[in-house]
């Protein structure tokens, strides 16, 4: 049997900052999971992510990572892996979180 | 200790222009990531989770007040205000931008420092004692034996890609504080019986995902016998590791397949011949290097404030039980400084309070400091009568805290809040247990005991060699903990055992609390430390407590 596809994103690290990007509906990047693009259509997640691969000028590392339709309409993450990708460290409140 | 010469300077400086350029062309698209990674890796920049991490070498773990500011201003102009010291006696910045950092590179070299060889296949950065040519019970000082093999290391063209990474640690003394037998080459000095210099050898120890404890493969190696016998070692491990698996790449897996008996003939064979390669420059070089780690100038001044503070301080005495250690003149100590204040984050240090440090290390410390495998910081010569002063500046800068040994001065990785390769979070489970110890107000009658984390099987916190480890898995998309009891990292070195079925991150703190609670039920009396009760009692009792709440609702039992 085919593996059934899991909705995603693409998600990356910026090649400048090091900071973690996902791929927004308009094409671009943006720094919030929240307002990424959901992958629901596995072609379109794959073509995004050749895509992205070619584009290494602006980010590094491109990959597509599990998440499903969070609360407020945009995506949240599947695992805690990406969960702290998005949120940044939990020790104490410093990085992503400080500047959000 | 060692200043760099021309040689070392130009070398240094080469490197961060060659690399200054590499950035830009990675930065206007002439390199590919693929090309630009080795090139990035050579030179101590990693990409983790959240941004790019700089890791730079402190050569066995020696610092001065001039390097250690540096390092502060670095914290503060280019990084987010603080340093992250790890167990490989290496500081990490968790925040710069890829842009900035052959300016950092630049900054390091202005102060005899730098980040090559802190990634790759390589010799990595040599480790030792944190007390080295402090230590009361020491044999003789471990640092120039570090230094040589640093120089010789650095740059060594034919071990620039071995099969995998390469960990070499020295200790000066039979108590052996620098892990030596959890590492690729474990050099220990020795006397022989007729008083002469020289090694004992261990090799093929190692942490990580296949744990081993070094077999010893020269009870005795002639001090000049160093550099020839290292090299043979490499030599045999650069034929033989395996370069098929990366699992099984280094050298502790060599050593296992071919047995330590024909891995040691093979050494020695080789050894035979590179010794005649080695027309004596070596030692030449180590006496000059000797020259460079002189007994400090000690003072002759009284210590009276010493005892006074002792009788009428009772923080200071809880200081001076836990973070005091003997040093080899009697009108001396080793201060050790906590990095582990109940609820931080291991090993990190604020710019401000590294500037503390490099200040007390200047003015109380013959400007030496320290950094331990164990994530803190030490000022290795403290006349007794300075401490009280030394302690006073430390507590206005949040640095008294009196816990080192204790249940929490706990060793944690980075884990999932920084690292890529984590498979759970390692730092809050260590901030849970240290701010419990802290509620429940007994780790001083708990005494000795080591709980050390990873948050992976890679074992960047030694938890193998913990007395308490504690290991962060992902099961089933949720972070579990295994622990294991009994490890040890010193000259009994053993890896712990594990206990049984893992537990979630909210019931990590409760279980090492059960632990604790055994403990002092099972110890024969105050001075049986947690470890000798295992070793005496054994894991069953223990298992029992761990699992005591599991068998009360009926659940499976390990």
């Amino acid at each position: 049997m085919a593996r059934s596809f899991t909705p995603c994103v693409l998600t990356a690290n910026d090649l400048l900052e090091g900071n973690v990007v996902y791929r927004a509906p308009d094409g671009g990047w943006t720094r919030r999971l929240g307002s990424a693009r959901l992958f629901v259509d596995e072609a379109e997640a794959n073509r995004s992510l050749a895509e992205a691969e070619s584009q290494q000028g602006a980010i590094v590392d491109p990959y597509l990572a599990a998440a499903e339709p969070g609360d407020g309409g945009g995506p949240r993450p599947a695992h805690f892996r990406e969960a702290f990708r998005a949120a940044g460290p939990s020790n104490y409140r410093h990085g992503k979180q400080e500047e959000t | 200790m060692y200043r760099y010469d021309s040689f070392d300077r130009e070398f240094v400086r080469t490197r961060v222009e060659q690399f200054r350029r590499q950035v830009a062309r990675r930065i206007d698209g002439s390199l590919t990531e693929e090309e630009f990674k080795p090139l990035r890796l050579m030179n101590g920049l990693y990409l983790q989770l959240h941004a790019y991490m700089l890791r730079v070498a402190i050569p066995y773990g020696t610092l001065d007040s001039r390097q250690m500011r540096k390092l502060a201003h670095i914290a503060e102009r280019w990084d987010r205000g603080y340093g992250h010291f790890t167990t490989r006696q290496n500081v990490q910045f968790n925040w710069p931008k890829l842009k900035d950092v052959p300016d950092i590179l630049d900054a390091l070299a202005d102060v005899d420092m730098h980040a090559i060889q802190t990634s790759g296949n390589c010799v990595r950065n040599v480790t030792a004692d944190h007390f080295a040519g402090a230590a009361a019970d020491e044999i003789r000082d471990p640092r120039p034996t570090a230094e040589l093999l640093r120089q010789w290391s650095t740059d060594h063209p034919e071990f620039a890609f071995l099969p995998r990474k390469f960990k070499i640690a020295v200790s000066g003394s039979p108590v052996d504080r620098a892990v030596t037998r959890a590492h690729d080459i474990g050099l220990c000095l020795v006397r022989n019986a007729a008083g002469e210099a020289g090694y004992r050898i261990s090799v093929g120890g190692g942490l990580g995902r296949t744990p081993v404890i070094g077999s010893v493969i020269r009870d005795f190696l002639p001090e000049a016998d160093l550099l020839p016998y290292v090299e043979s070692i490499l030599q045999i491990y650069n034929t033989h590791g395996r370069r098929d698996n990366k699992f099984k790449a280094r050298i502790k897996i060599t050593v296992r397949e071919l047995g330590i008996d024909a891995f040691r003939q093979s050494v020695e064979g080789r050894f035979r011949i590179q010794r005649r390669e080695f027309s004596g420059v070596d030692q030449t070089l180590l006496r000059d290097i000797r020259a460079m780690f002189p007994e400090p100038g000690y003072k002759v001044a009284p210590a009276g404030a010493f005892e006074e503070a002792l009788e009428s301080d009772p923080a200071f005495r809880a200081f001076a039980d836990t973070n005091l250690q003997q040093h080899k003149n009697p009108a001396y100590v080793i201060v050790t400084i906590s990095l582990k204040a109940h609820g931080a984050t291991p090993g990190d240090a604020t710019a401000d309070q590294m500037r503390v440090i490099a200040d007390l290390a200047e003015r109380y410390g013959h400007d030496e400091i320290r950094i331990s495998h164990e994530q803190n910081c030490i000022l290795p010569h403290v006349h007794r009568g300075d401490v009280p002063a030394v302690y006073d500046a430390l507590r206005q800068a949040g640095l008294a805290t009196a816990n080192v040994g204790l249940a929490s001065d706990i060793i944690a990785c980075p884990g999932m809040d920084y690292c890529n390769l984590a498979t759970a979070r390692s730092i809050p489970i260590a901030q849970g247990i240290a701010e419990r110890m802290k509620e429940r107000g007994t780790e001083r009658a708990v005494g000795d005991l080591k709980i050390k984390i990873s948050g992976c099987v890679n074992a960047c916190g030694h938890h193998h060699v913990g007395h308490i480890g504690i290991l962060g898995l992902d099961r089933a998309g949720a972070e579990n903990y295994q622990i294991t009891l009994g490890g040890d990292g010193t000259e009994t070195a053993a890896l712990g055992e594990r206990t049984g079925p893992g537990f979630p991150a909210g019931a990590v703190v409760g279980a090492v609390e059960r632990l604790i609670d055994a403990y002092l039920e099972l110890r024969s009396d105050d001075g049986e430390t947690f470890l000798k009760t295992y070793r005496r009692v054994g894991m069953q009792p223990f298992k029992a407590a761990l699992y005591a709440e599991r068998a009360e609702r009926g659940g499976p039992q390990p």
